[in-house]
């Protein structure tokens, strides 16, 4: 205000546009913010191409001595002599993300629907912080529950079929879908909140039920949120540890059968690299090429869903 | 142009043989906030009314009140009767669904649905029935046609509704009420977001439609009431002794002609004039 007034009375030609001592204070702030941001973005970036670049070298120098095993079917890497066919880490880990994603993905999308257009105010307010709770639960405390009280409980006792050793890859699905289940809920529910209320006056008017409304336009109109929300929680069952370890096991038997005990491609990371693989072993240098396999198919993936949320989206105005 | 009579009642309320709504004491509060009360009037069939008044008269609440849209806010609640020819509009037995495929909406803001064109007109008959191919593709060009929209949309129906302009998408709207074949259309003030070549184009469109169908519409434009409706009812928003609560009233309702020549109340003569509001 005082330097308004200042620049004002200013006489030499011109310096009344100079900036004023208060504008050169905000300008020295703005370059400082401006460099604390542009940080943490190269930092950000760094980071990831430096684990990427990482991975690569011990990942090359052992499919040159391993090539032709690589599509075998038994993985048996740290053995003697060692076998490298990934197949069973494969289907291992496609079994549990798929029962994973059969209880996410329902039970969420359901949650979602009821949160953004059913629930009542009230409701809402108390279900949503339940929610991010179930988020917030560690995973170790999930794949306990899985290993002392799904396995034993509820797989050897009911399902037919399967090697009844303790673990299951059934029990890691399970135990992986819960996991994942808030994750579909909860962005699904903010993509279809954003939902303008106009969308929904509209169906109400022409006659829609509640239903129909909700499912007819709210989902459709809020479809990128959702195929997101989905996305989400696949990668996050793809890249999960603790459980599957826990869980299903560190065997890693060829099967379909999710009452067998199965080995996942990030569990067997988990379970290999906790272990004492010197530096350059051919056991070390497994834990790589497996990282960059779940790395590629993570990034495939990523890529996918970008391609189908780019293709739903909508603009509402 | 208007074969309805009109008597008064001993309340001195305008009355038309075989109206389409008759409101007796309606008030609509939300929660404990009493938005609008004491409105008696009748609406009459196959005509444009128009509801004018400041901002907060409660023109918008009564409109929505007339195809229960208010049920969707929670906490609104309707006192008073409404009745929709015979029948109470808000008999617990009636059910708010019915109510709205019968008495369709046209929004402020166009609102088409994120699908094509075809798609948006088509969606009121799927859900109300089940048409063929066939049937449903006669009842989006009839619709489209009495939108005056056909003639710029034919060779786009699988366009997004979204790629219209504004006024195409509002008449898209109007399409889309028209496809459920209602007998009324609620218009709460379509044209407050297009520019005046578009919202010609919405009122020739009134007052083509109002041959079929029963419109009442909520407007700002004093301009726009005088040149599309038939009947004006004038609201005015009081402010309790307290100072601390307003309350829309309705002030008066006459034909156009005599609301916006020679208006009973003083307060009508001063808004249509632009001396208030």
């Amino acid at each position: 205000m005082s330097d308004l007034s200042k620049a004002g009375t200013s006489t030499a030609e011109g310096a009344w546009l100079a900036p004023s001592a208060h504008l050169r204070r905000r300008n020295f702030f703005q370059s400082i913010a401006v460099n604390v941001m542009r940080i943490g973005t190269l930092v950000t970036a760094l980071i990831t191409t430096g684990i990427i670049f990482s991975l690569i070298p011990p990942t090359i120098e052992l499919l040159g001595e391993i090539t032709t095993q690589v599509f075998g079917t038994t993985w048996a890497p740290l053995f003697l002599p060692p076998e490298f066919g990934i197949l069973p880490l494969i289907t291992g880990t496609f079994v549990i993300v798929i029962i994973a994603m059969f209880i996410a993905i329902p039970f969420g999308l359901a949650a979602a629907l009821f949160l953004s257009d059913y629930a009542s105010f009230n409701v809402r307010r108390v279900v949503k912080p339940i929610l991010e709770i179930l988020a917030g639960i560690p995973t170790v405390v999930l794949g306990l529950f899985g290993l002392y009280v799904i396995n034993p409980g509820l797989v050897e006792k009911y399902w037919p079929i399967g090697e009844s050793v303790g673990y299951s890859a059934i029990g890691a699905g399970l135990m992986t879908g819960v996991l994942t289940l808030p994750i579909v809920a909860s962005v699904a529910d903010d993509a279809l909140s954003a939902v303008p209320r106009a969308m929904r006056e509209a169906g109400f008017a022409l006659g829609a039920t509640r239903r129909e409304v909700a499912t007819k336009i709210v989902f459709n109109a809020g479809i990128s949120g959702v195929v997101a929300a989905v996305i989400l929680a696949f990668a996050r069952a793809f890249g999960e540890t603790t459980v599957a370890l826990m869980v299903a096991g560190s065997y890693p038997k060829l099967s379909l059968n999710p009452g067998d005990p199965m080995q996942t491609m990030a569990s067997f990371i988990g379970f290999a690299g906790i272990g004492d693989q010197p530096t350059d072993s051919t056991g070390y240098k497994t834990i790589f090429l497996v990282g960059s396999i779940l790395f590629l198919v993570t990034l495939v993936f990523n890529l996918l869903g970008n391609r189908i949320i780019s293709r739903f989206r909508e603009v509402y105005e | 142009m208007t074969a309805t009579s009109t008597e008064r009642n001993a309340q001195g309320v305008m009355e038309f043989i075989d109206p389409v709504f008759t409101l007796s004491d309606v008030a609509v509060s939300y929660s404990d906030f009493l938005a609008v009360s004491n409105v008696n009037l009748q609406i009459p069939s196959m005509d444009v009314t128009a509801f004018i008044g400041p901002s907060g008269c409660g023109k918008s609440t009564i409109l929505r009140s007339l195809n229960r849209t208010n049920d969707l806010i929670p906490g609104a609640k309707v006192h008073g009767k409404i009745s929709y020819h015979e029948a109470d509009l808000y008999d617990p037995k009636a059910s708010a669904v019915e109510v709205r495929r019968r008495i369709g909406m046209v929004f402020q803001k166009p609102n088409p649905f994120p699908k094509s064109i075809y798609e948006n007109i088509a969606f009121g008959p799927k859900v109300n029935g089940r048409p063929s191919k066939s049937e449903l593709d006669v009842i989006v060009e009839k619709s489209l046609r009495s939108a005056a929209l056909w003639d710029e949309v034919k060779d786009r129906l699988n366009d997004s509704a979204l790629s219209l302009s504004g006024g195409q998408q509002q008449r898209l709207c109007i399409a889309r009420s028209l496809a459920v074949d209602p007998e009324v259309i609620l218009m709460d003030e379509p044209c407050s977001a297009l520019d005046p070549i578009a919202t010609a184009r919405i009122e020739d469109l009134m007052i083509e439609l109002k041959r079929d169908y029963t419109i009442v519409i909520v407007t700002h434009n004093m301009q726009q009431a005088a040149r599309v409706s038939s009947y004006t009812a004038f609201f005015v928003t009081e402010v309790n002794p307290l100072g601390d609560r307003r309350t829309g009233k309705l002030v008066e309702f006459d034909s156009t002609s005599k609301m916006f020549s020679n208006p009973t109340d003083p307060r009508t003569e001063a808004y249509v004039t632009g001396k208030m509001g």
